[in-house]
C-alpha cells in the first residue's frame, strides 16, 4: 500500500496547476489576432520550435542573460530554476529505476525517500544518492542566496529588491520552505534506516543520535507536502506565474508574435512572465539617480497584473529604455507601457476576474480624455521644392546655436535644400504620442507629411531625434529619413565637405532616442572621429544614459531631472574632456544646465571644422542669422 | 438709443460667486509647481501652437487661477504637448503636466467637459 494522507495536499496542488495552466493557454491562444494565431502554429511546426527550446534551456533554466547581467543574482536565479528541473527529472527517472513499478504517479517520485527508505544501500543506488544529493545542496545554496538578498539586496549587487505584498510573501515562504523541509524529512527517514549520501545521510545520522527519527520525520514530509500545495495553489495569483508563462511568451516570440499598440494576449502574457527579478529597478536612472523606486517597469508589471492603477507608474517613466535592454525575459517593456498610457483611449481592457485567478478582456464605455482636440488653425503651407529638406523641429528652435550651425553645413555641402520650418515648426507629433494621445497626434503627422510630400524631395534631415524617430516609424513618407548625424556622415563619406581636425577631447553622449530607441550608434560616433578626438566613457552605446530631459516623463518635475542630468554631465566629464557632444537639442539644453563644461551638439562641432573657401562672407552670414534668431527669441 | 461710438466697459472685478475654482485646486494639487508660476510669459513666446494663433499659458494660467474656464476649456486644445514650455520655465513648473492634468480636469468636472 502505498498511499499516505499527507500526499493529499501536494496532489491537489499538482493537479490544480495543471489543469489552470492548460485552461489559461486556450484561453491567451484564443485570444490572439487570427494573424498571430496562424505565426504561432507557424512557429510550432516550424524552424522556430528548435529554437524555442534551446531559449527555454538557456534562459529559463540557466537564466544566461541574468548571469552576463549579475553573476550572483543570476547563480540564485539558476539554482532555483534548473536545481529544481534536475531534482525533478532525476527524481522521476529515480522512481521509475528503483521503484516497485514503471511509470509512477509524479508523487512517489517527489516522496520517493518516504516511500522507499532502504533506497541506497548497494554501490549503484548510493551513487544515485549522491547525486540527488548534490541537486538538493544545490538548490539550497541559491535557497541561501535568496533569504540574503531579502536580508540585504547589496550583497548580491543589486541596489533594491522588489517589494512584495502579502501574498507574495506567503507564496514565498511556501516556495523557501519547499527545500529545507525536504531536507529534513530525507535525512531523518535517512537517519532511521541508515541510508542517504553526504547530505541528507550525514545530517540524518546527527539528528537521528538524539530524536526519535521516524517519528520526527513525519510531520516534516506533512509540511514539504503542505509547502508545495500551497505553492502550486497560490502561483497563478502572484509574479511565480512566470514560471510557466516564460514558456510560452518563447514559443510566441520566435514566431515573430510582437506587441503592437493595443493590450492582447501578447502582451498580457508579457505582463506575467516578469519575474520581478528586479534588473529594471536596478538599471533605472530614476532609481539611482533621483531616488525614485516604486514606478520601475517590475512595478508596472505587477500593478497591471494586479489590476492597480498604473497611470502614476506609467506615466512617472523617462522612456529611456535602458530596461527593455536588460530585461533577461525579453519583455517588452516601453510597449507595455505606452499601452497603459493609451489605455484611456482603448475600449478593450483586462479586469481581473474569479479573485484574480483570471483575467478577461472586457469592453469598457470608452473614456475621451482628449476628445475635440484639433489643429484647423495651422495654417496652408506651400514649401518651396528642394532636394533636401531641413526641419528643425520644436527643440532645435530653443537651442538656435544647432540651427544655424546646420545652416552653416547645409549651404557648405552645396546641395539644393530647403528649411521647411523655419518660420517655427509645427511638432512632429512624438511628444503626443508619448501622452498617450494618439489621434492628435495622427493630425500633425498628417500636416507635416503634406509639406513634405508638396517639395518633392528625397531626403528630410532633422537635427531632433525625437523628430527623427516619430518620422521614420509613424509618417507614409517616400523619403529617406536622416538624423544630421547621419547626412553629415554621408558628407564625409562623399568628401564633399572638408573639415580641419580640431585640437579636442571630447566624450559622447548618446541620446536615447537615437540610440537605444532608433539604433543609430555608429554615424555619430564617426563623425566626430573625423573632427575630434574622442575619449570612451563608462556608459557608450546601449549602457548610454538618459539626459533627464526626456519628454517620456510628463510627471517628473524640475529638481529630479536636473538631478538626473547632474549625475550624468558628472559621469561624462569624469575624464575631463574639452566638451561634452551630443546629437540632441534637448539633451544639450538639459546637460548644459548641468555642468560648467561646454556641452555642443555634433553639428556645431562640424560648423567650427568645417573648411569653407570664402571664410569671411560666411562669418559674416552667420552673425546675422545668430542676431536674427534672437531678434525672434 | 443713440450710437455714440463708445460704450461703458464691462466689469473687470473677479466674481467670486460665479467663478469656479475647482480647476485650479484639482490642477495645484496633482501639480504643485503649478504655484510657482510667475506669469513671465516665457512659456507663451516660446509656444509652437502659439506661433500659429492666439494660444498663452500665462494667460491661462491666470484665468484658471481665478476660476474662469471657459476660455482656457476651449485654448487647451490647441496644444501639442511638445515641451518648451517647460524648458523654457525659468521657476521649473512642469507646464507639459499642468496643461494634462487641466485637461484632465475638465473631463472630470462634467460642467466644463468638452
Amino acid at each position: 500500500m502505498h498511499f499516505e494522507p499527507f500526499i493529499i495536499p501536494f496532489n491537489l496542488g499538482l493537479y490544480f496547476i495543471l489543469i489552470y495552466a492548460v485552461t489559461r493557454s486556450i484561453i491567451w491562444f484564443r485570444d490572439l489576432s487570427r494573424s498571430d494565431k496562424l505565426r504561432l502554429q507557424r512557429g510550432f511546426f516550424g524552424k522556430a520550435f528548435g529554437q524555442s527550446l534551446k531559449e527555454i534551456f538557456l534562459e529559463s533554466l540557466i537564466h544566461r542573460k541574468i548571469l552576463k547581467t549579475n553573476f550572483r543574482l543570476g547563480y540564485m536565479h539558476m539554482s532555483l530554476a534548473f536545481g529544481w528541473f534536475l531534482l525533478i527529472l532525476f527524481g522521476t527517472i529515480e522512481a521509475d529505476i528503483f521503484g516497485e513499478t514503471h511509470l509512477n504517479a509524479p508523487y512517489k517520485a517527489i516522496f520517493f525517500k518516504y516511500f522507499n527508505p532502504d533506497h541506497g544501500k548497494t554501490f549503484f543506488e548510493s551513487g544515485y544518492s549522491f547525486l540527488m544529493d548534490f541537486i538538493l545542496a544545490f538548490i539550497l545554496s541559491g535557497l541561501f542566496l535568496a533569504v540574503i538578498k531579502r536580508l540585504s539586496p547589496k550583497a548580491l549587487g543589486m541596489r533594491k529588491t522588489t517589494r512584495l505584498k502579502t501574498i507574495d510573501k506567503i507564496a514565498l515562504t511556501s516556495l523557501w520552505l519547499i527545500f529545507p523541509s525536504r531536507l529534513i524529512a530525507e535525512s531523518l527517514t535517512s537517519g532511521a534506516y541508515g541510508t542517504g549520501s553526504f547530505l541528507t545521510g550525514s545530517l540524518g545520522s546527527v539528528l537521528a543520535s538524539f530524536l526519535p527519527a521516524r517519528a520526527v520525520a513525519y510531520p516534516f514530509w506533512w509540511l514539504y507536502s503542505l509547502s508545495l500545495g500551497t505553492f502550486f495553489v497560490l502561483l497563478p495569483l502572484t509574479r511565480y506565474l512566470h514560471i510557466p508563462t516564460e514558456l510560452f511568451l518563447i514559443f510566441m516570440r520566435n514566431s515573430g508574435i510582437r506587441t503592437g499598440d493595443k493590450a492582447g494576449a501578447y502582451s498580457e502574457v508579457q505582463v506575467h512572465s516578469c519575474s520581478s527579478c528586479g534588473i529594471c529597478i536596478d538599471q533605472c536612472q530614476l532609481n539611482f539617480s533621483a531616488g525614485i523606486n516604486h514606478i520601475q517597469s517590475a512595478y508596472l508589471m505587477k500593478a497591471i497584473r494586479n489590476n492597480d492603477e498604473t497611470a502614476e507608474i506609467a506615466y512617472n517613466c523617462l522612456l529611456c529604455g535602458r530596461c527593455d535592454q536588460k530585461c533577461p525575459v525579453g519583455i517588452e517593456l516601453s510597449p507595455i507601457r505606452m499601452i497603459q498610457r493609451r489605455s484611456g483611449e482603448s475600449e478593450n481592457n483586462y479586469i481581473n476576474t474569479w479573485k484574480g485567478y483570471f483575467r478577461n478582456r472586457q469592453n469598457l464605455p470608452l473614456q475621451k480624455l482628449t476628445s475635440g482636440i484639433s489643429y484647423d488653425f495651422l495654417p496652408e503651407n506651400n514649401p518651396q521644392s528642394a532636394d533636401i529638406l531641413y526641419f528643425a523641429g520644436c527643440m532645435t528652435h530653443l537651442t538656435p546655436s544647432i540651427k544655424n550651425a546646420m545652416t552653416t553645413i547645409l549651404n557648405a555641402s552645396g546641395l539644393k535644400w530647403s528649411f521647411i520650418d523655419e518660420k517655427g515648426s509645427v511638432c512632429c507629433g512624438r511628444p503626443l504620442m508619448l501622452a498617450g494621445q494618439d489621434k492628435e497626434a495622427r493630425e500633425l503627422i498628417n500636416y507635416n507629411s503634406q509639406i513634405i510630400w508638396k517639395s518633392g524631395a528625397h531626403t528630410l534631415v532633422t537635427s531632433c531625434p525625437i523628430c527623427y524617430k516619430v518620422f521614420r516609424e509613424s509618417y507614409y513618407l517616400d523619403v529617406e529619413v536622416l538624423h544630421h548625424t547621419q547626412f553629415i556622415r554621408n558628407l564625409i563619406e562623399d568628401d564633399s565637405v572638408k573639415m580641419n581636425f580640431l585640437n579636442k577631447r571630447v566624450t559622447y553622449h548618446t541620446p536615447c532616442e537615437l540610440g537605444r530607441n532608433s539604433g543609430v550608434y555608429d554615424e555619430p560616433k564617426e563623425v566626430i572621429r573625423h573632427v575630434a578626438r574622442l575619449e570612451k566613457t563608462d556608459f557608450d552605446d546601449k549602457n548610454s544614459l538618459c539626459c533627464g530631459g526626456s519628454l517620456g516623463n510628463i510627471k517628473l518635475s524640475y529638481a529630479k531631472r536636473h538631478q538626473i542630468a547632474c549625475d550624468v554631465t558628472g559621469k561624462l566629464t569624469k575624464c575631463d574632456p574639452d566638451c561634452v557632444v551630443t546629437a540632441c537639442p534637448l539633451c544639450r539644453k538639459t546637460l548644459a544646465q548641468a555642468t560648467s563644461t561646454q556641452v555642443v551638439d555634433i553639428c556645431e562641432l562640424v560648423a567650427e571644422a568645417i573648411v569653407i573657401p570664402s571664410a569671411k562672407k560666411n562669418t559674416k552670414y552667420n552673425d546675422l542669422r545668430v542676431r536674427e534668431s534672437a531678434g525672434i527669441l | 438709443m443713440d450710437n455714440f461710438g463708445f460704450a461703458i466697459s464691462k466689469g473687470r472685478q473677479i466674481d467670486w460667486e460665479a467663478n469656479n475654482r475647482k480647476v485650479a485646486d484639482f490642477i495645484r494639487e496633482n501639480e504643485p509647481s503649478f504655484k510657482l508660476c510667475i506669469a513671465c510669459g516665457g512659456c507663451a513666446a516660446t509656444c509652437t501652437a502659439g506661433n500659429f494663433t492666439e494660444f498663452s499659458l500665462r494667460e491661462l494660467n491666470i484665468l484658471i487661477h481665478r476660476g474662469e474656464n471657459t476660455k482656457p476649456r476651449d485654448d487647451l486644445k490647441k496644444c501639442m504637448m511638445c515641451g518648451k514650455c517647460t524648458l523654457i520655465c525659468p521657476r521649473g513648473v512642469n507646464t507639459r503636466n499642468v496643461i494634462f492634468v487641466a485637461r484632465k480636469a475638465y473631463q472630470k468636472f462634467g460642467d466644463y467637459a468638452f
